[in-house]
């Protein structure tokens, strides 16, 4: 059920320098997303899925090669163009969660509803993630687990148009797990939120309109699931 | 803004609240010092200006032996000149009756009519004297306050040679002896007093029916002063002028104006580097802070906060730190400069008073706090608008170390692994190190700076009334006499010891620059004044030759060898010249020294004499004293012993007023900054030091990582803080320095002590606070969330 792309990545690179040494964390990615695709990455850790998520998401630029959202040209953008693209249109879950711990989890999730001019209550994201008795906590009285909820209800409140996670059931058991990725599946469904998951648990690929495989920094796979489970269905 | 990030502002400042405090008081201690002293300085200045003014205080006084009155008529007509005012003043001796202490004074005249005349009489307590009163007087405030003598108290004093009985009618104040002295000492409330009586009584005692013997002119806005001051120079040469002055060159303004002028640079050098502190603070704290909170903000970020808004939020930070700090300083500033205020018009006697925050210097305190503010917190905001927003999809950068010196040389191994931590952090932070230590150095200095002054008074008085000047008292005649007089002094009882020397009032000129001094003529072989250069070594005085002082010398412009023309202010008043032979090294007064045969020589005199000095025996004291009362002829007497003995409680409660008040702020300063770099050590580092406490380290280990860092930064930084300190002191002094007098840069071992102490202590205070908060660290909250 893919409609017209809505990411367009051509030929995409990043070189990191550190000191001496060079890391070539993407050799050369081309690939495009459909609007409301349900997207999994996976890969081997260090395979360049977090560096492609970041370009995706405007937090980087690559080093050549050309990524478009729609009609924005991501790779040429500037930082004030970049800004206004994730404000906009992006909601995140970090792979380390990124709460601010001198904020309530309500108040983590406010952060992100005061930008938009259409968010969900927070009140009510947090809902979604089985939350809703835990909001004037402070992370440093949250479960590790518990925090990334936080992050994902907060990456939801804002409806986005595309939804881009990192890991987004890295720290949680099954049960929590399934409930998170419920909420991802809804917002696909009903809201045709483009989602782009990176997971290292290959059963929730499953669930994916289509599956990226990420090796050594280039695209080895791109396998569409002709039959999709509901992450109620999925074992592991 | 939005509502969220105002929150965890609010948020923030309460976690680091004691770091905010500590800082705004850093912040207060630099603004209040600043307001305080550049506004009481500015009240003072208009309270004596005020004063002045409402008092018709002189521009110009003409000092004479004996002048008629009718030549006032005459002089009124000069260019320049809106009013003259005749009147008589002599010097004198002031018994109180039951008290040995010899006393000196000036007799100053009253006009008939209060409200006329110049440099007036405001009384403060009492009555007024009436013209047909033959026994009553005013006194000086300031002399009946040191000595608690009330009106109706009854006084001798010397008259013209004789004792005369007089009776204090009422306490009085004039502008011409806010701070009274005889010339050239200190200004000693308790030995030197002022009284005024009717002209009448003055006129026939001292014999100047229908004349008078000094002269003061007010001058109109286009007066010029130097040209007026010769004109009356030419127009009183007959009368026995002793040479027209300014105000500026009289002595109880040129003394009031040198205390306002401190007010001066103590607001502007010791604020300076407060602020310099709390400026290197607030950047410490601002970037420490901004750097634990990397990951949030890169967060941020992501999530499409812009630029501006991160910026705003930390820029928020330490405005409302700076604006606290502000508020504060102005609050501190205002209650200080109050009650400095309040303390020198009290010492200066100034009828009424008046203090305001100077509009100028509130409004730029401000804008300094503002200035200082943003500069601390620009590099900081700018690493947090170039930080990526990438970032927060990274784990928490693990910071660099690298091998250390110590490493290196392999001695780390012998360390325990706490103290390699407190190494390699040091290390690898060089600049942060360097920062704090400057930090904990300047409180050091501050504190230096602001106490040293004692060491060198201490200094002044050894130096000019011990090693220079070896007599107990010193005597001066009404009129010089021939040496044969000079057995009289010798056998007043008590005396061990006796010189005579002959001072000459001259004018000094070297091209177009010319000064007032006065020469001084002592025997070759003199031993109770010494003449000594800078290093303190005795300079030899031959006839013929002429030693002056250092600073007179670069007044003059001129250096040994040079020739100068020497005009005595007295006698035959011939113009000659002398070749300098030496400099001497006095630190206070600006003198020549000759041959007291050279002296008498120069005013046309054969061997004669004007001062004795004299080194009394202690247990004959009161009767030396009360010998010289009864010698007629004998118009001043100093007692050097009680005059130093005054001076020392005086000074020294002075200083140990403002050497407190320094220490507190100082104090601030050192808590500020030892205090802040270790909480904000403790929270970079809570993390390594929680996963240590977990791996089974103790407390007092755990603890040891942290406060080692402080220790070897407290070692490091007291010695230069005692460099700069020095430094600083002598910056100081170069700037109060004035002519009239050099104080020695000495800093004595126990200021260095004091500053080490107190630095310690604040040390000490902040270790144990931070040792109860590693205590009360929370293991697996601090595991749990790395912020
Ligand atoms: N800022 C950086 N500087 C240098 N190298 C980097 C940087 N960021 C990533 N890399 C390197 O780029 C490569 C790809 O990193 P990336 O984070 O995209 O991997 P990943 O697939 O997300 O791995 P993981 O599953 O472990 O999260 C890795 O080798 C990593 O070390
Ligand atoms: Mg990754």
């Amino acid at each position: 059920m893919s409609g017209s792309p809505v990411f367009s990545a051509q030929g995409l690179t990043k070189v990191y320098q550190a000191g001496e040494v060079t890391v070539q964390a993407l050799r050369g990615v081309t690939f495009d997303v459909g609007a409301g695709e349900f997207v999994v990455m996976l890969g081997p850790s260090g395979s360049g899925k977090s560096t492609l998520l970041n370009i995706l998401g405007g937090l980087d630029v690559p080093t050549s090669g050309s990524v478009r959202w729609r009609d924005h040209d991501l790779s040429h953008a500037s930082e004030k163009e970049l800004t206004r693209y994730r404000r906009e249109h992006v909601g995140f879950v970090f792979q380390f969660y990124n709460l601010i711990p001198s904020l309530t989890a309500r108040e983590n999730v406010e952060l992100v509803t005061d930008l938009v001019p259409n968010p969900m209550t927070p009140e009510d994201a947090l809902n979604i993630v089985g939350l809703s008795a835990r909001l004037d906590h402070f992370p440093a009285q949250l479960s590790g687990g518990e925090q990334q909820r936080v992050a994902i209800a907060r990456a939801l409140a804002k409806r986005p148009e595309c939804l881009l996670c990192d890991e987004p059931t890295g720290a949680l058991d099954i049960e929590t797990g399934r409930l998170v990725l419920e909420a991802l599946a809804r917002a696909n469904e009903e809201l045709a939120t483009t989602t782009i998951v990176i997971t290292h648990n290959a059963t929730i690929s499953a669930m994916a309109h289509r599956v990226l495989k990420l090796a050594d920094g280039r695209l080895a796979a791109s396998e569409v699931n002709s039959h999709r489970l509901t992450p109620a269905e999925l074992q592991w | 803004m939005v509502r969220p990030l105002n929150r965890k502002l609010l948020r923030d400042l309460w976690r680091l609240k004691s770091q905010v405090i500590t800082i705004a008081l850093v912040v207060a201690s630099g603004i209040g010092g600043y307001i305080g002293s550049l506004s009481a300085h500015a009240s003072l200045a208009a309270l004596r200006d005020g004063y002045y003014e409402s008092a018709r205080f002189a521009h110009v006084f003409a000092p004479v032996r004996r002048a008629p009155r009718a030549i006032v008529t005459r002089l009124r007509s000069l260019p320049g000149v809106l009013d003259l005012d005749p009147s008589i003043v002599a010097a004198t001796t002031i018994t109180i009756p039951g008290e040995s202490d010899l006393m000196t004074g000036q007799i100053v005249s009253l006009p008939r009519d209060p409200d006329s005349g110049m440099n007036r009489v405001v009384l403060a307590r009492g009555r007024w004297v009436e013209p047909d009163d033959d026994s009553g007087v005013l006194i000086s405030q300031s002399f009946a306050r040191a000595r608690g003598i009330q009106p109706g108290q009854r006084l001798s004093v010397l008259m013209n040679g004789r004792q005369q009985a007089v009776t204090v009618r009422g306490i009085a104040l004039s502008p011409a002896y806010i701070f009274a002295a005889s010339q050239g000492g200190f200004a000693d409330d308790t030995r030197f007093g002022v009284l005024w009586m009717p002209e009448n009584r003055l006129a026939s005692a001292y014999d100047l029916k229908g004349a008078f013997n000094l002269l003061s002119l007010r001058l109109g806005a286009h007066g010029d002063e130097r040209s007026i001051i010769t004109a009356v120079d030419k127009a009183l040469a007959n009368y026995g002028a002793a040479g027209a002055y300014a105000r500026k060159d009289q002595l109880s303004h040129k003394m009031l104006t040198q205390e306002i002028e401190e007010q001066r640079v103590f607001g502007t050098v010791l604020p300076s580097v407060f602020l310099a502190v709390a400026i290197f603070l607030l950047h410490v704290l601002l970037s420490r802070h901004i750097a634990t909170e990397r990951t949030q903000i890169a967060a941020l970020k992501a999530m499409g906060y812009g630029n501006g808004t991160i910026g705003a939020h930390y820029f928020a930070f330490t405005s409302v730190t700076v604006l606290f700090g502000v508020v504060l300083g102005v609050a501190v500033g205002y209650f200080f400069g109050r009650w400095m205020t309040g303390l020198y018009a009290r010492v200066f006697s100034f009828p009424d008073f008046h203090f305001a925050i100077v509009g100028w210097v509130g409004a730029s305190a401000v804008l300094l706090a503002v200035v200082s503010g943003v500069v601390a917190t620009f590099s900081a905001v700018r690493a947090v608008m170039r930080l990526p927003a990438a970032e927060a999809m990274r784990p928490p950068a693990a910071p660099h170390f690298h091998r250390t010196f110590l490493d290196r040389l392999r001695l780390g191994a012998l360390l325990p692994a706490p103290a390699r931590m407190v190494v390699r952090e040091i290390e690898r932070r060089p600049l942060r190190t360097s920062l704090t230590t400057l930090g904990i150095a300047s409180s050091a200095a501050i504190i230096i700076a602001g106490t040293w002054w004692g060491d060198a008074f201490a200094e002044l008085v050894d130096s000019e009334l011990f090693r220079r000047d070896r007599a107990d008292v010193l005597l001066a005649l009404n009129e010089p006499k021939a040496i044969g007089a000079f057995a009289e002094i010798r056998r007043l009882p008590g005396v061990l010891m006796a010189e005579a020397a002959r001072t000459v009032p001259v004018r000094l000129r070297h091209g177009a620059t010319e000064y007032r001094s006065a020469l001084l003529g002592l025997d070759p072989d003199a031993r109770l004044r010494r003449v000594q250069d800078a290093q303190g070594r005795d300079l030899p005085l031959t006839n013929g030759s002429l030693v002056i002082n250092d600073r007179l010398a670069r007044v003059l412009g001129v250096r040994v060898g040079d020739r100068i023309e020497v005009e005595p202010i007295e006698g035959t008043r011939r113009a000659t010249h002398l070749v300098i032979s030496a400099e001497s090294g006095d630190l206070m007064g600006m003198y020549g020294y000759v041959t007291r045969r050279d002296a008498a020589r120069l005013v046309g005199e054969g061997d004669t004499f004007n001062f004795a000095r004299v080194r009394v025996d202690a247990a004959q004291d009161a009767h030396f004293f009360e010998a010289v009362r009864n010698t007629p002829g004998i118009a001043a007497a100093g007692d050097k012993r009680r005059m130093v003995a005054n001076f020392r409680a005086t000074s020294q409660h002075n200083l140990l007023m403002f050497a407190t008040i320094l220490s507190v702020f100082a104090t601030c300063i050192a808590v500020g900054v030892v205090y802040n770099s270790a909480r904000i050590t403790l929270a970079e580092q809570s993390w390594e030091l929680a996963t240590l406490r977990v791996m089974g380290f103790t407390r007092a280990e755990v603890s040891w990582t942290l406060l080692g860092q402080l220790l070897v930064q407290m070692l490091i930084a007291l010695p230069i803080g005692f460099l700069i300190g020095h430094a600083l002191a002598a910056f100081i002094l170069d700037l109060i320095s004035s002519e009239e007098f050099r104080i020695p840069l000495v800093v004595d071992g126990g200021t260095y002590a004091l500053a080490g102490t107190v630095m310690l202590a604040a040390g000490v205070a902040t270790s144990l606070i931070v040792r109860r908060r590693i205590d009360q660290l929370d293991l697996i909250g601090v595991l749990k969330t790395r912020d």
